[in-house]
């Protein structure tokens, strides 16, 4: 089912949650719903399932109108943030609730329930666990559970409240790829919510970047990060370092090679954009090499500019274990900077 | 002190922990068992001893005597009346109060234990101002040609006003710290308004709503002060089990009294036994 937002605003008194919200999500896509902290993403997502009810706008399912419905009619699977699992009953019950409490027509035999919820507790990986009570789980297991209880009523839309927000980090690593194989499989629309950039970007076919009720862009992933609209989402879709035109910043700039005659009065740098030469003439070398640190296959490299005045910031680049080894530096040697490429916003 | 020593090494941690010599926990649990003892337990003995007094015979003769089987009957009546009735009503307002957002919720709020605040005498007073001859609906009601205070009715209204908080006050805390995530989840996946109460919040408030209807109906047959104020005292007609042990007692009917009294006292028991074992099942989940 697609799902078609339009002018879609809450205030919760004087604070305004959401404002004007315009978005169109095609059938079967994985999207993320990307943004910091208190952005408003729970409040979309609730709109949209119809747990709250919007002060302006229109939420459309597949076409239809759906803005007044309420929730238990939309048909909607919502995988709440902490899981919302019901405590009081087995795992087995959770997942066969939303089948049981079909109205007599179209409730399914006791017989096709146990089936139907064996088989989504075989896709989730857990059946062994289907007499247990949701806090003998773990939270991993929660969440799968959730979901399977999420997708027993064969929900045309699927939302995710940050699905992965509790979990550490190994677990969320294993969840992602899972969700993704699972999406898949079922291919039905999905909405997850995150406030990790990696994981929105890992998951998602597209990418939709929220911040203080608004959307500030949406793409696929690729296109988000290397076309960020505007500084909020560079600065966070990945690192960047961030450069302020002054007079001072301008000028080094040109010693690593990017034009600066250019675009605007703020530059973003990727560390994979900056690459690190040993200085011919340590007189004139654009940085200093501080520390760096092994992130795996890629190694970060602190660098602390060269330049007269006392604006010794630090920059941070990356590059791959191997090259780094080539190189050859050790701390405190000047360095070369050539900058690839960079970001400009005004 | 060789008690210290001979201590298993746990309690011995706390003890270092807390620096409390050994004849101050014995000293402190000695005063508390003695206030009990004087203050509770002598008392509720003393009933059923001076109940029994003149033998079996008198305390049973006094039991089934008409005025006692009448207040006994009117305590049970009135206990059925509100209980079920002040159920209704403290599971309503729990949930307005935890689920939804409303104009004059902390008043409402503060509202409910209103009963718990004023005297019982003035509660018993508002209603006789309320219906009473004089009262506000007072030339109305004697116009139709309806009694309410001095009658069965106003007892049972008046304890209704009595016992309201019980349940509402055990649900609030428990409905507001369970939130309504799972009733959201059950809603969500297709469930109706009642469904997603029966199956989903009913089972998670049971205990403390048994608890609530347990304190509920304690109060409801053993309250004196209110009812005391709209019943009239007439024997027979309008005198609760409570009411009943005072006109007994000012008769000098000590058997009477205390007979009546131990059934009060006995409901008390079976109260506190139950209320313990409610305590130990929610203290388990
Ligand atoms: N019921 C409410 N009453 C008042 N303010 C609310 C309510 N619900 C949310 N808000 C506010 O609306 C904003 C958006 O909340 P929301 O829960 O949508 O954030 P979020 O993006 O999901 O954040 P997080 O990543 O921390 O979960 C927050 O600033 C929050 O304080
Ligand atoms: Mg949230």
């Amino acid at each position: 089912m697609s799902i078609l937002l339009t002018n879609i605003s809450k205030r919760f008194g004087q604070f305004s949650a959401l404002h004007d919200i315009n978005l169109e999500i095609p059938e079967g896509e994985l999207v993320a719903l990307l943004g910091p902290s208190g952005c408003g993403k729970t409040t979309l997502l609730r709109i949209i399932a119809g747990l709250e009810k919007a002060d302006h706008g229109r939420v459309l399912l597949s076409g239809e109108d759906k803005t007044e419905q309420h929730v238990s009619h939309r048909g909607i699977g919502f995988v709440f943030q902490h899981y919302a699992l019901f405590r009081h009953m087995t795992v087995f019950n959770n997942v066969a609730f939303g089948l049981r409490v079909k109205n007599r027509r179209q409730r399914p035999s006791e017989a096709q329930i146990a089936s139907k919820v064996h088989a989504l507790l075989e896709l989730v990986q857990l059946d062994w666990l289907h007499d247990r009570y949701p806090d003998q789980l773990s939270g991993g297991q929660r969440q799968r559970i959730a979901l399977a209880r999420a997708l027993a009523v064969e929900p045309s839309v699927l939302l995710l409240d940050e699905p992965f927000g509790a979990l550490d980090a190994s677990v969320r690593k294993d969840l992602r790829q899972w969700l993704r194989n699972l999406h898949h499989e079922l291919n039905v629309t999905s909405i997850f919510v995150t406030h990790d950039q990696e994981e929105a970007m890992e998951v998602a076919s597209q990418v939709v970047v929220l911040n203080h009720g608004r959307i500030e862009q949406q793409g696929s992933p690729s296109d988000i990060y290397d076309h960020p609209a505007n500084e909020f989402v560079s600065g966070f879709i990945g690192q960047t370092n961030v450069f302020t035109l002054d007079a001072h910043d301008a000028e080094w700039l040109q010693t690593t090679g990017l034009q600066v005659t250019q675009q605007g009065a703020i530059a973003h740098v990727r560390p994979h954009d900056i690459e690190i030469t040993k200085a011919l003439d340590s007189s004139k070398a654009t940085a200093v090499l501080k520390d760096w640190q092994h992130l795996g296959a890629l190694i970060r490299i602190e660098l602390i500019k060269n330049t007269d005045n006392d604006k010794k910031t630090t920059l941070f680049a990356e590059m791959p274990n191997e090259q780094f080894k080539r190189l050859q530096v050790n701390k405190g040697d000047p360095v070369d900077l050539n900058i690839r490429q960079a970001h400009w916003f005004h | 002190m060789t008690a210290n020593t001979n201590q298993p090494t746990h309690t011995r941690a706390y003890a270092d922990v807390l620096h409390d010599p050994i004849w101050v926990r014995i000293g402190l649990s000695g005063i508390a068992i003695g206030f009990i003892v004087l203050f509770l337990c002598i008392p509720l003995a003393l009933v059923m001893v001076e109940a029994f007094a003149k033998g079996w015979q008198a305390y049973w003769s006094a039991l089934i005597l008409p005025d006692t089987q009448a207040a006994m009957r009117l305590t049970l009546l009135t206990a059925m009346a509100t209980v079920p009735l002040n159920t209704f009503f403290g599971i309503a307002a729990a949930w307005a109060i935890t689920r939804f957002e409303f104009f004059g919720k902390s008043l409402l709020t503060t509202l409910i234990d209103l009963p718990f605040s004023v005297s019982p005498v003035i509660s018993g007073l508002i209603f006789v101002l309320l219906f009473g001859l004089q009262g506000w609906f007072g030339h109305w009601l004697s116009a139709h040609n309806l009694k309410i205070i001095f009658a069965v009715p106003g007892i049972v209204l008046v304890t209704l006003f009595i016992t309201f908080p019980f349940v509402a006050r055990e649900l609030i805390p428990l409905m507001q710290e369970m939130g309504s995530e799972e009733e959201e989840a059950a809603l969500s996946l297709g469930a109706t308004g009642w469904q997603t109460f029966f199956l989903i919040t009913l089972p998670n408030i049971k205990w403390a709503l048994l608890y609530g209807i347990l304190l509920c109906n304690a109060r409801a047959m053993g309250e004196f002060g209110a009812v005391s104020v709209v019943s009239g005292h007439i024997r027979g007609l309008t005198n609760t089990l409570p009411l009943h042990v005072e006109v007994s007692y000012n008769e000098y009917d000590a058997v009477g009294a205390f007979a009546s009294a131990s059934i009060l006292a006995g409901l008390a028991v079976v109260t506190l036994v139950l209320k313990t074992a409610l305590e130990w099942r929610q203290g388990k989940k």
